[in-house]
């Protein structure tokens, strides 16, 4: 799995899509560059290295919305054609041939995949961070820092999802036009068609509202079949883990909203946040995981003709 | 006595109701060039892959040096080479690259590597092209640097999947040139599958001929050959029953050359007519004899009821 593992990485980082990456690492820093430091510093949650990421000011749109529209574009990028080009190509059998399991096939890649993304993105935090500290002057906090660590790793678990959803297309379709659609496609339908489905299905279970128990029935049946969006998990888990303050209305665990109004206000610590968020986490990684099985199991059975 | 490489029984691959291999015998003993031979479709290529575990057998044992290529794929790879029926290279690395990566994923160490490296690519006449994108290769280059590919492990086994295809006849007279060398001065047991009968026949030692899943007729060449000059006698027997004691003593009948069972069907090739002996035989041995035919299976009258119009 070793040299699967070296030869993946090296195509990672030696070929076109790379400029991509890098591309991604430099609006990074663009943003931190521009972004309006004075509002930021005056608005927000009072917390800068945290509102770096979801601010508006000065900037198009949020760092933090930008990565969770490209971020599953670069995931996708990175495994739409990862079994399939193989095939196409002839190398398929001929690495099989060589005296390495099947299963290190597909761990190599993935796990190139995940290596890659992870400098991504950790670069792109640590050169936002890095400008961002340079205007600003004051280094991040203990807590700020715990909390970016979260917000990287659940961006992480995020875009590996769209690698494991792109390679699952790279078994299951022999063309790579095809999964290089098909993954978008389902990345389209989950991110934004979702809000409709949810919709529709809390409508069908809360036909008629009436009053304000009725109401937040309905959207809580709207919350949790939205849920099925990995996009809605990360969306979540990262604007709880940005915002100390307004990030806990989240409510995971269906605590009624009520209980929670008499708490709001104060700040949590990071370990409260990521604790909130923890399900989520632990739901987006289960989602990989299922799609990494549905790969093995088709992909150690299948014939490889040439 | 040699050590048996290959071995199949009954060996069956099956998609949905099309029996791509049906039934198939083979044997692959130590230092022999065995010509899988049959034309297109016959199932050659489809048997190949059950012998490295890249298919599933639907039923049948398979044992590839003594290993079962599903369940221990490892040890079966680690000895032996396969060239895939169309071999598949990187495009955007250079022959040496795509040949390193070959020897990083046997484990081989970098210095071993590149010395091995250099020397196959000298062989198989790439040294000038070692540096050029794959890409820019030839068919022929690429089939060569296929053959490198597959020794580079040092295999005691090659199984080569119909290599010929797509190469001119100097490359095909380079390639049988190669396969012989091989085979005598290393000691490399050579498992060579082609639709080609006529150019392929001349470094096999045995040939098994395929049509429609099954081995039709298998022997050494000479046994063939001889056949062929001779007149030889066929004799057809449709026994229902019978074990490998019945073959043995139908083998041992006198100028018995040849004596191979497909399903329900007893071929025996002999030099003179056993018809009186061999039938007796089968019913001594407490077996029903469904039906004889006397039939003259030359490897000329092979050539042109399988291969008629297939030789390209
Ligand atoms: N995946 C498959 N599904 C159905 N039929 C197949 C499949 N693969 C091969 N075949 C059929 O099996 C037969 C044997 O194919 P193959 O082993 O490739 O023959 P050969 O190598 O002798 O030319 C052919 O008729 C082919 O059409
Ligand atoms: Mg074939």
């Amino acid at each position: 799995m070793r040299a699967i593992f070296w030869k993946e990485l090296s195509d990672h980082f030696g070929k076109k899509r790379f400029n991509l990456m890098l591309g991604l690492v430099l609006v990074g820093v663009a943003w931190a560059a521009f972004i309006d430091k004075d509002a930021v510093v005056s608005g927000g949650t009072g917390s800068f290295y945290l509102d770096l990421f979801t601010t508006t000011d000065g900037v198009p749109l949020s760092l933090l919305s930008f990565l969770s529209f490209f971020g599953p574009i670069i995931g996708i990028t990175l495994g739409f054609d990862s079994i399939n080009s193989e095939r196409t190509q002839g190398t398929l059998s001929r690495i099989l041939a060589q005296p390495v399991y099947r299963d290190a096939v597909y761990n190599g890649k993935f796990l190139a995949g995940l290596f890659t993304l992870t400098i991504v993105v950790f670069s792109l935090g640590i050169a936002a961070v890095g400008v961002a500290m340079a205007r600003y002057g004051l280094p991040p906090s203990g807590d700020e820092t715990l909390r970016l660590i979260g917000f990287g790793s659940v961006t992480i678990a995020y875009l590996a999802f769209w690698l494991a959803l792109s390679m699952a297309a790279s078994i299951f379709l022999r063309n790579a036009v095809a999964s290089a659609l098909v993954s978008i496609g389902v990345w389209i339908s989950i991110s934004f068609f979702i809000v409709f489905a949810a919709t529709a299905v809390a409508d069908r279970m809360v036909p008629d509202v009436q009053d304000l128990a009725d109401q937040a029935r309905h959207t809580n049946v709207q919350l949790w079949v939205g849920r099925v969006s990995p996009e809605r998990l990360f969306s979540e888990a990262t604007g709880t883990l940005l915002d100390p303050i307004g990030g806990r209305i989240l409510n995971p665990l269906g605590v009624a909203p009520e209980r929670l109004q008499g708490l709001l206000m104060s700040p949590v610590s990071a370990g409260q946040s990521l604790q909130l968020v923890w399900p989520h986490i632990v739901v987006l990684l289960a989602m990989i995981a299922s799609l990494i099985g549905v790969s093995y199991v088709r992909f150690m059975r299948e014939e490889v003709r040439s | 006595m040699s050590e048996l490489l290959v071995e199949a029984a009954g060996l069956v691959k099956a998609y949905g109701d099309f029996l791509a291999v049906d039934g198939l015998d083979l044997r692959l003993s130590e230092g022999e060039v065995y010509g899988f031979l049959g034309p297109n479709g016959s199932g050659k290529s489809t048997t190949i892959l059950m012998m490295l575990g890249l298919t599933e057998p639907t039923a049948g044992v398979v044992s590839v040096v003594g290993h079962d290529p599903m369940r221990e794929p490892l040890e079966v790879k680690r000895q032996v080479g396969y060239l895939p029926e169309s071999v598949g290279f990187y495009g955007d690395m250079t022959g040496r690259q795509n040949l390193l990566y070959t020897a990083d994923l046997n484990n081989m160490r970098l210095g071993d590597a590149k010395e091995r490296i250099d020397e196959l690519l000298g062989m198989v006449d790439l040294t000038e092209a070692m540096n050029q994108q794959v890409g820019q290769y030839s068919r022929g280059m690429r089939q060569r640097l296929g053959l490198a590919d597959v020794l580079l492990k040092r295999p005691r086994v090659i199984i080569l999947d119909d290599p010929t295809l797509g190469l001119d006849p100097t490359g095909i007279q380079w390639l049988l040139g190669i396969i012989e060398e091989l085979s005598t001065r290393q000691g490399i047991s050579v498992f060579l599958s082609s639709h080609q009968l006529h150019e392929v026949q001349q470094v096999c030692h045995r040939v098994g001929i395929m049509s429609h899943g099954k081995i039709v007729l298998e022997g050494t060449v000479a046994e063939l050959t001889e056949q062929t000059a001779s007149g030889g006698f066929g004799l057809v027997l449709e026994v229902l029953g019978g074990d490998d004691g019945l073959m043995a003593t139908l083998q041992a009948l006198p100028s018995v050359k040849t004596c191979n069972r497909v399903g329900n069907e007893i071929v025996v090739q002999s030099g003179a007519d056993v018809r009186a002996q061999a039938t007796a035989a089968v019913i001594a041995s407490g077996a029903s004899l469904l039906g004889a035919s006397s039939e003259n299976r030359t490897l000329e009258e092979i050539y042109l009821r399988y291969f008629a119009g297939q030789e390209s």
